[in-house]
């Protein structure tokens, strides 16, 4: 690589960022070789956290997996919940009642808007913006408070079941999201794009900043609002329709530019898709069971199976290896976060600390769930 | 072309005597799917002369009936005459050697029923079409160790992107298995997913690293839960667990 400056070796040093730095949310360290103000390097140091899950998971049960799930990525627990379980289902040949589709699709909207509104505030105050943060979290919170009220937790939510979900939604739950749906829709054009999208210091902080192309997403195996971000449409609710998403009209955002500002924007459409699908899911949800019967001992045949959803941050993935008993022989756990990050190295090089850092918060890192 | 087929038929490269036996039955399917085709046009073309023939000879006897009695045999034969060229024709014009290989018949794979054999003892090498339903995954790929390489290489370039690598510890068949999961992210739906069996006493693949930048770190959690020799691979240090460890906690007889 060719250096923005020339220097003589001595003039690099090792800086490092993190385990414990706000910048990267989590306990995540990268170790930067710095030429002044310029990356020559930067490697990730991952694993602070690694609590071996996959182990974990040969353990117990499969239903025995199911708290792990919300501990892999606490900001979107829904998608790794319903991840798992449709790996699961598919294992062991379980049809999931309609009913329970809608309700799954709806919690894990909600759970996609919150995230954003997390990875939102969070990502402005790295840029310096300290207010943006406060509006989100007050959306935010709404949120948590309707998601609570049908999954009986704030953040981790263990809310799916095999074959169903634990819980019925009720009226409270539908109009409360229907008002939220409303006051949400209603705020995104002043709290959010007057006051933060359209702001000179933001562009400048983001416009051509970090570029991130397509090919190198596709290298990496990238995924998410990271590859949206480079042009590429491609989200698996559409791509590999799962759940009730073929019913459902909605649009994946794509924004061609591949820089630090394309995939604050593809977040900023992907809120405005979700409340559109949370819309139609509860105009359309149907009546019926909310659980299929399923026995209390699942023992699926010995098959290896894969699944994926798209969670917040990407593709999420479960290999589920079976041997006939009454757990997972072995679960891999694809993480989105994992691959998203293994580019970081290449992009940020020849880049100023402070963009770096832009273009780390626009990865949208979980660490949970990239340690595992 | 599906992409199923294409990615199926670029990855029987590595397999050169599943790709002759497939060929062969491909060409014969391909056969008897002309003939059958060719059968029914000439019965259906057939059907329709006579059919054509019988009304023209009812009509003819009726205006027969109206006019003077005539003979109705002459118009009769050209009709079936020409009925008959044209019929030649047609199926002339069906049964012409193609140049290009003609659209797959049907695709016989598709209703194939989902078989489990990878707790079955040795699978021979090769390229299976699985049920997408059942399994997720479109081409199980079981190949040799030293042609993981080759299979990414085709797979990259074909467009393809690396989901994960991992390993599963088999401990009573004394093998370790790799597992390397592509999809392609370019509008169409396909997922691949690539096997190689190893020893256990010496688990040892070369690196796809170089091909898959992706796979790097990939690798690096697979040696670190599975011990794994990635040969190649550039920086094969822990990833995930301490930089100091010396275990492999993946493995069936690990205890902390």
């Amino acid at each position: 690589m060719t250096l923005p400056i020339q220097c003589t070796p001595d003039e690099i040093f090792i800086l490092n960022l993190g385990p414990q730095h706000p910048a990267t949310h989590g306990v995540l360290r990268v170790k930067l070789t710095m030429d002044g103000e310029y990356i020559v390097e930067a490697e990730p140091v991952l694993g602070y956290i690694h609590r071996m899950h996959e182990k974990m998971a040969e353990n117990g049960t499969f239903a025995q997996f199911m708290p792990n799930t919300p501990r892999l990525d606490y900001l979107s627990a829904l998608s790794f919940n319903q991840g798992y379980c449709m790996a699961v289902e598919r294992a062991a040949g379980i049809e999931v009642p309609e009913r329970a589709e809608y309700i799954r699709t709806i919690t894990v909207e909600l759970n996609r808007i919150s995230s954003h509104l997390l990875w939102y505030g969070a990502f402005v105050m790295d840029l310096g913006g300290f207010t943006p943060l406060l509006y989100a979290f007050d959306d935010r919170e709404q949120i948590l408070d309707l998601l609570e009220h049908v999954t009986g937790s704030r953040l981790t939510y263990c809310y799916y079941r095999f074959g169903g979900v634990y819980n019925d939604i009720d009226d409270d739950f539908v109009t409360g999201t229907r008002a939220f749906v409303k006051r949400l829709r209603s705020r995104l054009p002043i709290q959010y794009r007057d006051l933060v999208t359209g702001n000179i210091i933001l562009i400048k902080r983001l416009k051509d900043i970090g570029f991130i192309s397509a090919e190198t997403c596709r290298k990496y195996g990238a995924t998410g609002p990271v590859l949206r971000g480079s042009g590429v449409e491609y989200d698996v609710r559409k791509h590999e329709p799962y759940s009730i998403y073929p019913e459902l009209d909605f649009d994946i955002p794509h924004y061609p530019e591949g820089d630090c500002m394309a995939r604050y924007m593809v977040r900023m459409d992907e809120i405005e898709q979700s409340l559109r699908i949370i819309e139609q899911a509860l105009d359309k949800l149907p009546d019926g069971p909310y659980q299929a019967k399923v026995p209390k001992t699942l023992k699926p045949p010995a098959v290896d199976v894969y699944s994926a959803v798209e969670a917040s941050k990407g593709s999420f993935g479960c290999r589920l290896v079976c041997d006939g008993d009454k757990g997972p022989y072995r679960l891999k756990l694809r993480s989105p976060s994992f691959s998203n990050l293994s580019l970081f190295g290449e992009v940020s090089e020849g880049l100023l600390l402070a963009d770096a850092l832009a273009v780390m918060g626009s990865l949208d890192l979980v660490i949970p769930e990239i340690d595992r | 072309m599906s992409i199923l087929r294409e990615t199926k038929w670029a990855l029987l490269e590595l397999f050169p005597e599943q790709k002759a036996t497939e060929g062969e039955a491909e060409k014969a399917a391909r056969e008897k799917h002309r003939a059958d085709a060719r059968a029914k046009i000439e019965a259906e073309i057939k059907a329709k002369a006579e059919a054509e023939a019988k009304a023209k000879a009812k009509s003819e006897a009726k205006e027969g009936e109206a006019a003077a009695p005539k003979k109705p045999s002459p118009t009769e034969e050209t009709a079936a005459e020409s009925a008959a060229i044209d019929l030649a024709a047609k199926v002339k014009s069906q049964a012409a050697p193609q140049p290009a290989p003609p659209e797959e018949p049907e695709e016989p794979e598709s209703d194939e029923p989902p078989v489990s054999l990878e707790h079955e003892g040795p699978r021979p090498f090769g390229v299976m079409v699985r049920s997408y339903a059942a399994r997720g995954y479109h081409l199980d790929v079981f190949c040799a160790p030293d042609q993981v390489v080759a299979a990414a290489e085709l797979l990259d370039g074909a467009g393809f992107s690396l989901e994960a690598v991992t390993g599963v510890d088999w401990i009573k068949e004394e093998q370790m298995e790799v597992v390397y999961d592509y999809t392609i992210t370019a509008g169409r739906l396909c997922r691949v997913a690539v096997r190689t069996r190893i020893p256990r006493s010496a688990p040892e693949v070369p690196t796809i690293s170089h091909i898959c930048p992706g796979a790097n770190w990939h690798e690096r959690e697979t040696h670190d839960f599975f011990g794994i020799k990635f040969t190649g691979h550039p920086y094969l240090v822990p990833i995930l667990l301490p930089e100091d460890a010396d275990f492999h906690p993946l493995l069936k007889d690990f205890t902390p």
